[in-house]
């Protein structure tokens, strides 16, 4: 057992070490005090402080971070209605297919996504003249097609593993079927509503694939500014925004796998007794 | 509250018959010629049923005898393929279940995880639209009635099963319903606790005078709740009667078999009159005598059934020889109350005997491959022909 476990332990050490060294080593060099990013100078917090006098990065982040708070919101919307659907309605004609489309996004490469998307808007355009031109509402439309996937599939497994006779029994005891969806179901899915916002949220934040199909001049979201940036060879404030970005993820992240465990300690501990 | 003027006047001449024996008494639950078809399968086949008011019907019968789909159409969630049912006179086509004066209690309890227990209880009167300050006194008296008034505020998922059990029931009798539908009420909770929550279950329904229809797999349950049982098989109501016609008094041999455990002699009619039956049974290696007629053709094969505590078993000949055969025992379970004894025949047929097990001594006790005698009275052995 000795051995085993300390195979097990050198194993998950150099497993976290592959996925973690390098977030790590440009955690560290963010704090570096030398203008040279390979180069260690001693530790500063100066290039935070440049970072938030920068106004062109400050813009950029301030979009990314609307643009992923609206997206994800659209898309816990659609997607819980989505995820509803197809869990609930039984068996319906098409819904092969729109399962089959709710979760394409998630196998599709971005590349393709956001070309598709672009190619619509444009036709959208020249056909109605809307969405005229490409801008923050494009991005919006194309993240929330993209997070609406996670969402429908996070709470349609919420859904599927829900007990059915809940709903039978507020029906029975009075609610028509509007008013058991606000009183049961949601507060039932709803960390797995929360989840998806999360996880919506963060994708949205990252996306710089799809961003860059669709978005127009002037509407660069902060990992479109990085990626730019980088181009031009990284400098000590990017490491700074990369951080702080680590950060926001990583809250998003824990927030929805806290709200998943939530759920699945609730559930088991009712199917314990 | 409103039940005791519920209370039907009674008239000296049917004080003491249950509604069901009264000649055309007006059933409070009409289930008409109902037959439910999922794609090819007949879950529920032309059942046809009676329930009168107050009530404590059992639907009894295995997994897959369709005594759940009947349930469920009862309450609204299952639609009938064909046939009505009709509450309080009003048929329920066409009609949702949350406009249905029913309530059901379901299997899993399917309490909701998010509400408190008062909450829970609440629910169905807040449907309802309520008063709040009526809500709050009704939820307590009803959580008192069911002794979970101190556990108003915890969570479904802080109590044990027996509590929950309770909290499904009062959240299930709070809207006062003419009619409530029980599934498998007591089925998640040990034994101990199921035979105590059965009596109370009996007391409630009692005391409010609501009709109950239970469903249920299990014959003991049925048996201690019931005014009447609904033996299901195969999706049709096999037998209709008060447990105890139903036990002493199975009409064939699936309700013989199925609630309790029987002996079958299978034998060939000799003599049938009015008050006495005589069988000649290969089987039990004697010709058998039940005092009770039947009508069927001459020579026709049917069945004795006996049940295994009407045996008597004696290691002496008994003196009067009627229904009498000899066998060695086989195998001995003791029980504690009683001790089961399997004892072959010589035609290799196996009987089942359980005896009370009257003084605490071995000393007399039989033991394997004694030689013994069993015999039984003449009202003790029903005859089946189907």
């Amino acid at each position: 057992m000795q051995t085993k476990s300390r195979f097990l332990t050198v194993t998950a050490g150099l497993g976290y070490l592959f996925l973690y060294a390098p977030i790590f080593s440009l955690i560290i060099y963010s704090f570096n005090k030398s203008k040279l990013v390979t180069v260690w100078g001693g530790w500063s917090l100066k290039w935070y402080s440049e970072l938030f006098e920068n106004e062109q990065i400050i813009n950029a982040a301030l979009l990314s971070l609307k643009i992923a708070f609206i997206s994800a919101t659209l898309a816990v919307v659609l997607g819980t209605m989505a995820g509803f659907v197809l869990s609930r309605f039984g068996p319906f004609k098409g819904k092969m297919i729109l399962s089959g489309w709710v979760t394409a996004p998630l196998v599709m490469p971005e590349v393709i996504t956001g070309l598709s998307l672009l190619l619509l808007f444009v036709a959208m355009e020249g056909l109605f003249g809307w969405p005229s031109g490409r801008g923050t509402l494009t991005i919006i439309i194309a993240h929330t097609t993209f997070c609406l996937a996670y969402v429908a599939v996070i709470v349609q497994s919420r859904l599927a593993s829900m007990d059915e006779t809940l709903e039978e029994a507020a029906m029975d005891l009075g609610a028509k079927p509007g008013s058991l969806f606000f009183l049961v179901t949601l507060p039932l899915i709803m960390p797995a509503i929360i989840s998806g916002w999360l996880l919506s949220f963060t994708l949205s934040l990252d996306d710089l694939v799809i961003a860059s199909f669709v978005s127009g001049p002037g509407n660069s979201t902060l990992p479109m500014v990085i990626f730019s940036k980088v181009r031009l060879g990284v400098t000590p404030e990017v490491n700074a925004l990369a951080t702080l970005m680590i950060l926001v993820v990583a809250i998003g992240v824990i927030g929805a796998v806290y709200q998943m465990r939530r759920q699945a300690t609730l559930t088991v501990k009712l199917d314990d007794k | 509250m409103s039940f005791s003027e519920q209370i039907v006047p009674s008239s000296m001449s049917t004080e003491q018959l249950p509604l069901w024996k009264q000649e055309g008494a007006e059933p409070f639950l009409r289930i008409e010629n109902v037959t439910k078809n999922f794609g090819d399968f007949k879950a529920v086949d032309n059942i046809s049923l009676d329930i009168y008011k107050k009530e404590l019907f059992c639907l009894l019968g295995g997994s897959g005898s369709g005594k759940s789909t009947l349930l469920r159409m009862l309450a609204g969630f299952e639609t009938p393929t064909s046939g009505r049912i009709l509450i309080d006179g009003v048929d329920m086509a066409g009609i949702q279940p949350w406009e249905r004066p029913v309530n059901m209690m379901f299997q899993s309890y399917a309490l909701f995880p998010h509400l408190s227990v008062a909450d829970n209880v609440a629910f169905g009167l807040k449907r309802e639209g309520v008063a709040k300050a009526e809500i709050k006194q009704r939820v307590e008296e009803m959580l008192g009635m069911v002794q979970l008034g101190h556990l108003g505020k915890r969570k479904p998922h802080q109590l044990s099963g027996g509590q929950r059990q309770r909290v499904a029931l009062a959240r299930a009798l709070i809207k006062r319903p003419k009619l409530l539908l029980l599934d498998e009420p007591l089925g998640a909770l040990d034994k101990k606790l199921r035979e105590e929550t059965q009596f109370e279950l009996i007391n409630i329904q009692e005391e409010l005078g609501v009709t109950f229809v239970v469903v249920t797999h299990d014959q003991e349950e049925a048996m201690t709740l019931a005014t009447r049982i609904g033996v299901m098989n195969q999706g049709i109501i096999v037998q209709t009667d008060e447990p105890h016609d139903v036990y002493e008094y199975p009409n064939s041999k699936f309700v013989a078999d199925f609630i309790g455990s029987v002996n079958m002699f299978e034998g060939k009619v000799i003599q049938d009159e009015p008050d006495s039956v005589q069988i000649d049974s290969k089987e039990a290696g004697t010709t058998l005598f039940v005092n009770h007629g039947i009508s069927c053709a001459p020579d026709q094969i049917v069945n004795v059934a006996i049940r295994p505590e009407k045996i008597r078993i004696t290691k002496k000949e008994p003196e009067k020889g009627v229904n009498c055969i000899q066998g060695i025992i086989e195998e001995i379970a003791y029980m504690g109350s009683l001790s089961v004894f399997r004892v072959r025949l010589a035609s290799g047929k196996e009987v089942r005997v359980t005896q009370p097990n009257f003084t605490r001594s071995m000393g007399d006790r039989y033991t394997w491959n004694d030689a013994v005698f069993l015999h039984w009275d003449e009202d003790s052995s029903v005859v089946l022909t189907s």
